[in-house]
């Protein structure tokens, strides 16, 4: 097999391309599997819009991948129709490095939630994102356990009540933004499942991002942790309770751009350009392709009462990606030592003959 | 030993083997020359079996007992099938080598010292109150003082090299004083010492002046008289090459994937003593050798399971500490039922235990060390060119089966070497057939089991018209799909016991050295390997009746085992742990097994199960 060919199989009857050519609808790619999470989960809005997404990319079903760990997220690959492998909890983003390794022509993607992802699976996480893997990482953060009934998570507020903190959470939460960003991801979203539209423009944003893309997607937990991201998710509150990142374009936010986003003294601060319009130049200016990750590290901390919620791509750089990287020193080792010999390789070295 | 004389009075006689071993500082180069004088031994015919002693820290100080690196070799005929109990020559640089060194050494036994070297600094380094060399206490043995290192800079001042540069070859004068001692030419290691250095003659010229030097001064001392002639083994025809436990199990690998047509990826974490073979696996990217060093123990376990989920081999290398950690991933990898190789490096536990000594008390964890029932076949190799079949085995039956398979290698099998008589690739068998074709896409169920070796499919992803999905929650039969109906867990239970117990009949039935009945069975698993058959070799000699079963398949465990066992009135079990495969024998066949643990950090010597056998024999 040639370094980089597609794993092939024994053949066997194929769809015609035809059937793979043909324009898929999110119907594609739903599965016959009753879906379990509870009514009124937001995991229902971002199933709806990575499969409507998924149909929109233009690549056959067969050469998508999901692989997810454990948690109500992580029972998302049973409900798309394409492979899927659920894994055990945190894991997700190993066995999904595995699989692109394997194979770096899928499209491979990644379910996880705040737990999965940030407790357990924090260092999986990292590594993948570091390492640029070609992933798109979703992480559902609901700022609660769900599956196990209802514990504070590693992104809960501070003070936070659950079953398992009566009198209050002890532990400062983790930002999930920050965390991608110092992990030097080179794709970097927020978004929201209140939002069918952002939530759609920002997963077609990292699909066609060519590297780690790690995208927050806030999500309500109906049963465990109902409105913990009201009022973001309030439409009708959504111009002052939400910043939209726009890559070229000053930080505006409010009704009409009201309110502007600057810099004083390395601490954010709101402008009333209505009371101080002279001021619209010191307004930030987003820059995806900013080299430090620093201010985006500032707007992904961003949040209510005082501030607005940042949405959308914080960052978007380029850099190689593990698996090209890998298959390039593969590509190399054959181009300088020619084709692999097997019966040389174990010939190598000192050897001696007995008669 | 058959005297004869070789001129200038000087005697050679004849031995059936011998053992030699290199000591000295780690910065001495003696694994270097112990490694060349392997070649050699192996080039005049010779069986050979090594071992080094690395210091555990990485650069202890100079000169002290803990920084002492030594290269045990044993050579001769059939019967070297252990590094050699006692080392009847030791080549000793330092005092502190010589102390770590005598111990072992046979009494009688030479010693050959670099008399430079014996300071009143290095001898306090080694905690010498007075100088051995003068006190007496080395009676018994025959001393051969050398001012090596003074004769050493001697030899070598033509080349030009500063004195300290030159005082570094002082290895090659201990190795050329020991070709002399075994009668072996010099002409091998000159030709290596050329292609070596090629770009650095003087430095070259040093070490061929300095093994000169010291091949002549064995020869007209007055000290040496003697020299000796180690007799040829009848190794099967073919060509050989000499390799570590670690590197047959990379090659064996490497081989596997090729005849599989299928990428290797091999995920891992570095840990000792595992760790020779993520370097050797990533040297040999030409092969399609995908190596992923990943985060943690885990991180590999996972990759090289999503990989082989993906349609790649995967594969992934670890000591104890490691497989603790893996060990809910095999759990997944049973679940889905997918191949998965994983090899364990063991070493003295637990915990961080001692991670250079060997130890082979990881079994019973590998054989049940899982939450839930999980059973997973297990092999283990017996030496280390042995390595390379057992790798090549497990990829076998991890395909065939689809089903992760546990390797138990152990610190002893990873470092020592041993001759590998390399196989013609042609006659390796084509693994590309082992993975039973999938039906067409209509007829597909992911856990639609072939009839004959209860395999499920294996399809992978990027396959038009198979798109399914697997993951660690319990599978309805044949569909695969997420159920918690208990009598489908039942069967999924048995049909995965079932699956792994059928290997049974696709491996060969255990064979027994010696007859087939008798008095005493010596049983024995991995490393233990060598040690028993020269115990058990010697014991048949001398009349009794003792036979030894080596078990290279732990689960399943070969057909013909409980019949084997039942021949003998008694059955001893040498394990390098507590008595794991004695505690396993006996819940299975209630049988009374004797257990003879060795738990010591090293491997047995030949002369530790003899006085055992002997002593079952009288009792
Ligand atoms: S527990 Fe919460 S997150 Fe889980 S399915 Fe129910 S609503 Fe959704």
């Amino acid at each position: 097999m040639s370094a980089n060919a597609a794993v092939s199989l024994p053949e066997s009857p194929a769809p015609s391309a035809a059937d793979c050519l043909r324009q898929l609808t999110r119907k594609d790619f739903q599965t016959d599997q009753e879906v379990r999470w509870c009514p009124g989960c937001g995991d229902y809005a971002i199933l709806a819009q990575v499969q409507k997404v998924l149909a929109g990319l233009g690549r056959p079903r067969h050469q998508f991948v999901f692989v997810s760990g454990i948690g109500c997220s992580s029972r998302f690959p049973y409900y798309v129709n394409t492979y899927g492998f659920h894994g055990i909890h945190g894991r997700a983003p190993a066995i999904a490095t595995g699989v692109k390794c394997a194979n770096p022509e899928l499209s491979v993607w990644v379910v996880t939630g705040d737990g999965d992802g940030l407790s357990i699976g924090t260092n999986h996480l990292i590594h993948a994102l570091r390492r640029n893997v070609d992933l798109k990482i979703l992480l559902f953060n609901n700022r609660i356990y769900g599956l196990t009934k209802g514990q504070y998570s590693p992104t809960s507020e501070f003070g936070k009540r659950t079953k398992s903190s009566p009198l209050g959470t002890i532990e400062q939460p983790i930002n999930p933004v920050q965390t991608a960003l110092a992990a030097q991801a080179t794709f970097v979203a927020r978004t929201i499942y209140a939002d069918p539209g952002h939530l759609a423009q920002t997963l077609e944003a990292a699909a066609r991002h060519r590297g780690a893309a790690f995208i927050e997607i806030l999500q309500n937990c109906r049963i465990f942790n109902e409105g913990a991201f009201d009022p973001v998710a309030d439409r009708a509150r959504a111009e002052e309770s939400r910043i939209l990142l726009r890559d070229g374009q000053p930080l505006r936010f409010g009704k009409g751009g009201r309110f502007g986003l600057a810099i004083r003294d390395m601490e954010p601060v709101v402008v009333d350009l209505e009371a101080e319009p002279h001021r619209a130049a010191e307004l930030i200016v987003h820059n995806v392709r900013s080299t430090s990750p620093a201010l985006a590290a500032l707007l992904a901390e961003l949040e209510p009462p005082h501030f607005p919620t940042a949405l959308g791509v914080f960052r978007q750089v380029e850099r190689p990606t593990y698996e090209e990287l890998l298959m390039r020193q593969i590509r190399d080792a054959v181009a300088k030592r020619g084709h692999p010999d097997l019966q040389a390789l174990l010939q190598s070295g000192t050897t001696w003959v007995v008669e | 030993m058959n005297p004869g004389s070789s001129g200038k009075g000087q005697q050679l006689q004849e031995l059936r083997q011998s053992t030699v071993r290199f000591a000295g500082d780690s910065g001495d180069g003696m694994q270097l020359v112990g490694s060349q004088f392997a070649d050699l031994a192996s080039l005049s015919g010779c069986a050979i079996r090594t071992i080094p002693d690395f210091p555990s820290e990485i650069r202890a100080p100079a000169g002290t007992l803990a920084g002492v690196s030594g290269y045990q070799l044993n050579f001769g005929g059939e019967e070297v099938l252990t590094p050699g109990d006692q080392p009847f020559v030791l080549v000793a640089m330092n005092p502190a080598a010589l102390r770590v060194s005598l111990p072992e050494l046979q009494p009688g036994g030479l010693i050959i010292v670099d008399t430079d070297e014996f300071t009143p600094e290095n001898l306090a380094k080694a905690k010498y109150a007075t100088n051995p060399l003068e006190d007496g206490s080395l009676e018994g043995y025959r001393v051969v003082p050398v001012a090596m290192t003074t004769l050493t800079e001697e030899a070598t001042k033509p080349t030009g090299l500063p004195p300290s540069a030159r005082a570094r070859c002082k290895n090659f004068f201990a190795l050329g004083m020991t070709l002399w001692l075994y009668d072996q030419p010099m002409q091998p290691l000159l030709e290596w010492l050329m292609r070596k250095f090629r770009k650095d003659p003087a430095v070259m010229a040093a070490n061929a002046a300095s093994l000169r030097a010291g091949y002549n001064f064995a020869n007209t001392t007055e000290l040496l008289r003697v020299h000796y002639r180690v007799a040829p083994g009848h190794l099967p025809p073919g060509r050989y090459r000499r390799v570590t436990g670690n590197e047959a199990m990379a090659l064996g690998l490497i081989a596997a994937a090729h005849r599989a047509g299928r990428p290797l990826v091999y995920a891992s974490y570095p840990i000792t003593p595992a760790s020779e073979i993520l370097h050797e696996l990533s040297a040999r990217k030409e092969f399609d050798v995908r190596v992923i060093q990943c985060e943690d123990e885990i991180a590999a376990a996972c990759a090289a399971l999503g990989a082989s989920f993906a349609g790649a081999l995967g594969a992934t290398g670890t000591s104890g500490p490691g497989l603790s950690l893996k060990t809910e991933t095999l759990g997944l990898a049973v679940m889905t039922e997918l191949p998965l190789v994983v090899v364990d490096v063991q070493r003295a536990g637990p915990s961080t235990g001692m991670p250079t000594k060997t130890e082979q008390a990881d079994l019973l964890m590998a054989l049940y060390g899982r939450h839930g029932e999980a059973p997973l076949p297990v092999l283990a190799p017996a030496t280390p060119a042995d390595c390379f079949p057992i790798a090549f085995e497990a990829i076998r039956l991890a395909i065939r089966y689809m089903t992760p398979v546990l390797v138990l290698s152990d610190g002893f099998l990873a470092n020592s070497a041993e001759a590998f008589r390399i196989p013609d690739v042609n006659t390796l068998p084509d693994l590309r057939a082992e993975a039973p074709p999938p039906p067409p896409p209509g007829e597909f169920a992911p856990y639609r089991r072939d009839p004959k070796t209860l395999a499920r499919p294996w399809v992978a992803p990027g396959t038009p018209g198979y798109e399914h999905r697997i993951g660690g929650l319990e599978k309805q039969d044949v569909t695969g799909l997420v159920t918690y109906d208990s009598e489908n867990h039942r069967r999924m239970v048995e049909l995965r016991a079932r699956k792994v117990e059928g290997i049974a009949g696709d491996i060969p039935p255990a064979t027994v050295d010696g007859p087939a009945q008798g008095e005493l069975l010596v049983v024995g698993w991995g490393s233990t390997y060598g040690a028993i058959a020269a115990a058990v070799r010697q014991a048949q000699l001398e009349g009794h009746s003792v036979a030894h079963l080596h078990l290279r398949h732990l689960n399943p465990l070969p057909r013909n085992v409980e019949s084997v066992l039942r021949g003998f009135r008694r059955v001893l079990v040498p394990e390098n742990n507590t008595g794991q495969l004695a505690t396993l024998l006996q819940s299975r066949f209630l049988l009374p097994v004797q257990s003879l643990p060795k738990v010591e950090g090293r491997p047995f010597l030949i002369r530790d199960i003899r006085n055992t056998i002997e002593e079952l024999l009288r009792s």
